[in-house]
């Protein structure tokens, strides 16, 4: 029963048994005495690096806390020494960023977007910033590459249900489609054919397979062909050439806003689903506005805007 | 006095019969209905049971020195809900990779999510604290459990705690706070669980038989209290009706954020890692046969784990709303944090001093050894996500999720199928385990399997932070929100496999424990020795 350990150097665990002689053989360190269920513990003392990397972290954690804000007062905190401060951080790089580009987007804020497509400087920073905005405000029903989706446009071709010209494009963007908030919107409704009693299902049939017809990937329907003249032509065109003055969408291409499936097409003329688009000239800055119009108009399918644009176009 | 008992059950399940049938919604009818079935079964079973005659009882379960009957039933508890668990984790890994997996409503991703975390957390973590800690703390008390049949209580309460989180997640009960989505009257029923926990366990430390309390126990006792507190506070509540299942918490907006990751933060820190290192404190001396490295860095580093965990909660919500000297503090206490967890780790690694060639022969010994490993990487890659300039990077990717899992399937799992392995030989009293070969294909399966989800989601989370902050020359952002996700497929499609090598091992796992408990044993050898030839065989 001697205490060994502290003849090694080993400090005593205050309050322990005194050692019982045990010293651990493949390691020479003495136990604690301690026993339970068999489990002994070696009286190793601290490991020193473990003790010193503790300490480091403190000495990092207390220059920290004088640096940053850190103690909760009564109606505040500390600030720190720095004087730093996480939201005024975000606000000196938003107006950094604002800064630098200042002066091309004051142009953009200011000129007509007619102008602004015809300066390359400008065109090519509107158009940068305009693919942003698109990624952040558009993707979600237009598809990362503008392609669209059911029910959302394709903006990369030429066929325009509103028009697409810049002025069309932004006045678009600006009130939406079919948006309640906004009194120019654009608005279009087409007829529930069958849900209101208009026309019976063989006759719904017989138009769609017309409109079929139309875009050549379906045989001719003599039935169709008239009913579509007294119902439809109105506003989609004799020819099916659509109209954008009344929003009513080209049905004489290949290109589908919903499916060219003929049950889709049947479906549509039954009960038509009608899209709607934000007024972004709610939620968004009018020369983001303007951004959004110059990068959708050279997505492949913009127009041209007067005759002599389009001539040296 | 016969009849009181299964009279009060009968009581309680006509109360649970009549909240059913007044209930507001399915979802409450539906778990008063279960209340009111499991009531009335107890009581019909009270009474059958009973036998007035009173002859002996036979020889059960629980009539040897220590109480091992909830024990058992725990570890098969823990082997079950584990699996289900990974396999949970293995298809909502999956969906993710392809969306076309969600099936509306029931089995889409923001159901079976949290059905995964409470599975592999609390179902099979739960499970297997509960039953590692009764184990232990009878072994080293040297007293059997305190409070005569409340063990059996606690564990079946804590099932049926499991059963109705889980059902309610399917039927859409959230109160959508992370790992603590139950709702009122399933937390009030945990609440009841846990306090009978701590009863059995204090209890049992109370009249224990050796003067120390050993270190393993301070940790099971710092995580069972520590659990109770946060439990509490997090879900302070107010239902809508208590006829139905809708509550609201009292706290709102960033206060609620602050107590939600007050409680998350230190779910991580008492149950994950305190629960755990009580785990590790007994199984690797007793499977390495060895003393614990050092006494005095046990208490420094429970003392100091202890203290400063509860204060790291607030680097889960670096740049939100919060003060800023919160998240301050959250980020320094969590650097400090550092050291007392790799004081478990150089506790847990240095306890095989002088017997480190047991690694190349016991494959149990190996699982509880990486276990350790992993938890040493986890507890230094979290103080260095905490660091406000890696966390704007690291925040809201998927490099947190690839972190927790490193923690959780490293950590937390290789722990626990050690334990697992450990324990079933002795509480079947079998002659080791059925098969060391599977053990072996466990540890190389999980591993590799753990490699696999960590390093894509390393991959993945830099990627998603890299994109996210991408400015080009005119200061706007470079890539859309769907872009990152557009990106992730590749990494998300690494992980469903390795959570699949993963759920492998898992089904070894209890494959092994069925037969070990069957008395099968095709090898003549016993967990901890070797015969020569016998396991390079299996390498």
């Amino acid at each position: 029963m001697t205490d060994i350990g502290a003849d090694k150097g080993f400090p005593r665990v205050p309050g322990s048994e005194p050692y019982r002689g045990e010293v651990d053989q493949p390691t020479g360190t003495p136990t604690t005495g301690h026993e339970w269920d068999g489990i002994k513990e070696l009286n190793t003392p601290m490991p020193r690096w473990w003790l010193w990397v503790f300490y480091a972290t403190h000495v990092f954690a207390l220059a920290y806390m004088i640096l940053y804000p850190s103690i909760p007062l009564l109606r505040d905190g500390t600030t720190g020494l720095l004087g730093w401060h996480s939201r005024s951080e975000v606000a000196q790089d938003l107006s950094a960023a604002e800064t630098e580009r200042a002066a091309l987007y004051a142009q953009i804020r200011d000129l007509p977007v007619e102008e602004i497509v015809k300066n390359d400087e400008l065109r090519e920073t509107a158009f940068r910033g305009g693919f942003s905005a698109f990624k952040v405000n558009c993707v979600q029903c237009h598809g990362a590459d503008a392609s669209g989706s059911p029910g959302f446009a394709n903006l990369q071709d030429d066929d325009w249900i509103w028009g697409g010209t810049l002025a069309d494009i932004q006045t678009t963007i600006t009130h939406g489609v079919r948006f309640a908030g906004d009194e120019e919107t654009r608005y279009s409704e087409m007829p529930a054919f069958g849900r209101d009693g208009i026309l019976e299902r063989p006759q719904i049939q017989a138009v769609a397979r017309h409109v079929l017809a139309l875009s050549k990937s379906g045989e001719e329907d003599a039935e169709g062909a008239e009913l579509y003249v007294q119902n439809c032509a109105s506003c989609h065109g004799e020819g099916g050439e659509g109209s954008r003055e009344m929003g009513a969408p080209k049905l004489n291409d290949a290109v589908w806003l919903y499916s060219s499936a003929l049950t889709d097409i049947e479906r549509q003329i039954n009960s038509p689903r009608h899209g709607a688009m934000p007024a972004w000239g709610q939620r968004l800055d009018p020369a983001t506005i303007k951004q959004l119009t110059v990068y959708v108009h050279e997505l492949g399918g913009g127009e041209a805007s007067t005759e002599e644009d389009a001539a040296t176009q | 006095m016969e009849l009181i008992k299964p009279g009060l059950l009968f009581l309680a399940a006509v109360v649970a019969a009549i909240a059913s049938g007044l209930a507001h919604d399915t979802q409450f009818a539906v778990h008063m209905g279960l209340f009111a079935v499991i009531g009335l079964g107890l009581a019909i079973w009270t009474i059958t049971s009973s036998d007035p005659t009173g002859r002996p009882k036979p020889v059960g379960l629980d009539d040897g020195i220590y109480m091992d009957g909830p024990i058992r039933y725990g570890v098969i508890a823990t082997v079950f809900w584990g699996v289900v668990g990974f396999l949970v984790g293995v298809v909502i890994a999956a969906q993710l990779a392809f969306p076309d997996l969600n099936f509306e409503p029931v089995l889409n991703f923001s159901r079976l999510r949290p059905l995964h975390t409470s599975a592999v957390i609390f179902a099979f973590g739960g499970n297997a604290l509960i039953a590692t800690s009764f184990y232990i703390v009878q072994r080293t008390t040297a007293a059997r459990l305190f409070g005569g049949g409340l063990s059996w209580f606690v564990f079946w309460g804590y099932q049926l705690f499991i059963v109705l989180a889980a059902t309610g997640y399917l039927m859409g009960v959230t109160q959508s706070k992370e790992y603590a989505e139950p709702e009122w009257y399933i937390d009030i029923w945990l609440t009841i669980v846990w306090v009978c926990y701590l009863i059995v366990f204090l209890g049992t430390i109370v009249k224990r038989k050796e003067p120390h309390i050993y270190v393993a126990n301070w940790f099971f006792l710092g995580f069972i209290v520590t659990i109770a507190m946060l439990h509490v506070v997090n879900n302070l509540a107010v239902p809508v009706s208590f006829l139905g299942s809708k509550s609201y918490p009292i706290f709102s907006g960033v206060q609620d954020a602050l107590v939600q990751w007050w409680y998350g933060h230190n779910a991580v820190g008492f149950f994950l890692t305190a629960g755990f290192l009580g785990m590790m404190y007994y199984f690797i001396p007793k499977q390495v046969e060895r003393p614990v490295y050092s006494y005095r860095l046990s208490i420094v580093h429970f003392w100091s784990l202890i203290f400063m965990y509860i204060w790291a909660g607030p680097h889960h919500l670096h740049y939100t709303a919060l003060p800023d000297w919160a998240q301050t503090l959250g980020m320094v206490f969590s650097v400090m944090l550092w050291m007392p967890s790799w004081g478990g780790m150089i506790n847990g690694l240095m306890t095989l001093s002088g017997a480190w060639d047991k690694l190349r022969t016991d494959p149990v010994l190996r699982m509880l050894v990486i276990a350790v490993a992993f938890y040493g990487m986890a507890t230094f890659e979290g103080p260095m996500m905490s660091i406000k300039a890696v966390n704007s990077l690291s925040h809201y990717t998927d490099w947190t999720i690839g972190h927790v899992h490193s923690g959780a399937l490293g950590w937390n799992g290789m722990i626990t199928f050690g334990a697992i392995y450990y324990l079933t030989p002795r509480l079947w009293k079998t002659n080791g385990l059925y098969s060391l070969r599977l053990v072996n294909w466990h540890f190389w399966l999980a591993t590799i399997g753990i490699v696999l989800y960590a390093a894509s989601m390393w991959v993945a989370g830099i990627t998603q932070g890299l994109m996210w902050r991408e400015y080009n020359a005119e200061g706007y952002l470079v890539y859309s929100f769907v872009e990152s996700v557009a990106a992730m497929f590749p990494f998300y499609v690494i992980r469903a496999l390795g959570g699949l090598l993963y759920l492998t091992g898992g089904l070894l796992m209890a494959y092994n424990v069925y037969r070990t408990i069957q008395g099968e044993q095709p090898q003549a050898i016993t967990v901890g020795t070797v015969q020569p030839g016998g396991l390079q065989a299996a390498e």
